[in-house]
């Protein structure tokens, strides 16, 4: 009989997660070709691999979020964020840039759009890219990882507690912001969205709504739902953080891209 | 949720901001949403700025939406405490 595997052994021989990985900040090429700042993370080596844009949520290009871009690397993928208030305020503390962000009416959908496919266009780009490209974004990032599925070739989206994906904003909005109802037929992707119970925005009602439409629709979907779980559940500096919530929900991920971004 | 909603407002004063240093409060803009420090879901956030000086000329708040009512109460208080005449 032999000895038990080592945790490490077993993490090794489980998937494609690297424990070397590299990090950075770099230039890309975003909406109508303007230069960005973006955030890479990327696992030693050249073996062949997928990508993942990670969507800052709209207090930032935080801490929090390049956290979530190292972990990527760390899952195997070749994973960038790019910084979505650079036009704003270039160089600024990521608070400052987004309170900026919002002073000036916020980031228009359009931007959202090129800028996510600059990222997606870098990661082809790359020697060691699979040519897959998938999306993630958390709150106001989960409704913008939608909104590039619909408008960008990719391979698969992740939707974290998205507001307004389906729903109506309240009238007085100062930021401009619709629904994706209309773009849902165009969606090019398998979508994994996760959400929780207690949320309200998007309440469950709202998630029902988005799961009939793409079932009507007859656009590949997996949701998960949790309960004692609101917005937020994934940030790990917050109040709201739900550990089992998160920790599911980031097998849930995994397993996503690993079918979707794989090979 | 992000609630998205942001009202902003021109101020004229002053703040003190970055490096303990003063600077001319031309603009404010205030929230409900999600904080970046303080414990709370959602909070009242109050940002005092100069536009002209860069994304870093700010000083920000967060309050829970109880003191963010009581901090209006107590303002009201305050100018209302003053002589009429002073507070023009």
């Amino acid at each position: 009989m032999s000895a038990p595997a080592s945790p490490t052994a077993r993490m090794i021989e489980s998937g494609p997660m690297s424990e070397s990985l590299s990090a950075e900040t770099i230039r890309i090429a975003g909406n109508d070709g303007d230069e960005i700042e973006a955030y890479i993370a990327r696992p030693t080596g050249d073996d062949s691999r997928g990508g993942v844009v990670v969507i800052h949520h709209m207090p930032g290009y935080d801490r929090g979020t390049k956290e979530i871009t190292r972990r990527f690397a760390e899952l195997g993928y070749d994973a960038i964020c790019p910084n979505l208030y650079w036009r704003q305020a270039p160089g600024a503390a990521p608070d400052d840039a987004a309170a900026a962000a919002r002073a000036q009416g916020g980031i228009p959908d359009e931007q959202l759009v090129g800028d996510v496919g600059g990222a997606a266009q870098w990661l082809r780009s790359q020697t060691s890219s699979n040519q897959k490209v998938g999306v993630i974004g958390y709150c106001s990032g989960g409704r913008q990882s939608v909104l590039a599925a619909c408008n960008l070739g990719l391979d698969a989206a992740v939707d974290c507690y998205g507001a307004f994906v389906t729903g109506t904003p309240p009238e007085g909005f100062p930021l401009k912001v619709t629904n994706l109802v209309d773009q849902l037929p165009n969606l090019s992707c398998p979508l994994l969205g996760l959400f929780g119970n207690e949320d309200s925005h998007p309440s469950p009602e709202q998630v029902d709504e988005l799961d009939k439409i793409l079932t009507d629709l007859g656009k590949p979907h997996e949701f998960h739902r949790y309960d004692d779980a609101g917005h937020a559940f994934f940030s790990v500096d917050r109040p709201a953080y739900r550990v089992a919530a998160a920790n599911d929900g980031w097998e849930r991920i995994t397993a996503f891209y690993t079918t979707n971004l794989g090979g | 949720m992000c609630t998205y909603a942001t009202v902003k407002t021109t101020l004229e004063g002053s703040a003190k901001g970055p490096d303990s240093a003063w600077f001319h409060v031309t603009d404010g803009t205030v929230y409900f949403d999600h904080p970046v420090h303080a414990m709370a879901d959602h909070t009242l956030n109050i940002d005092f700025t100069d536009p002209s000086k860069g994304p870093g000329a700010r000083v920000a708040v967060e309050l829970t939406a109880a003191s963010a009512r009581e901090l209006m109460t107590a303002i009201e208080a305050a100018l209302n405490s003053a002589p009429a005449e002073m507070t023009v």
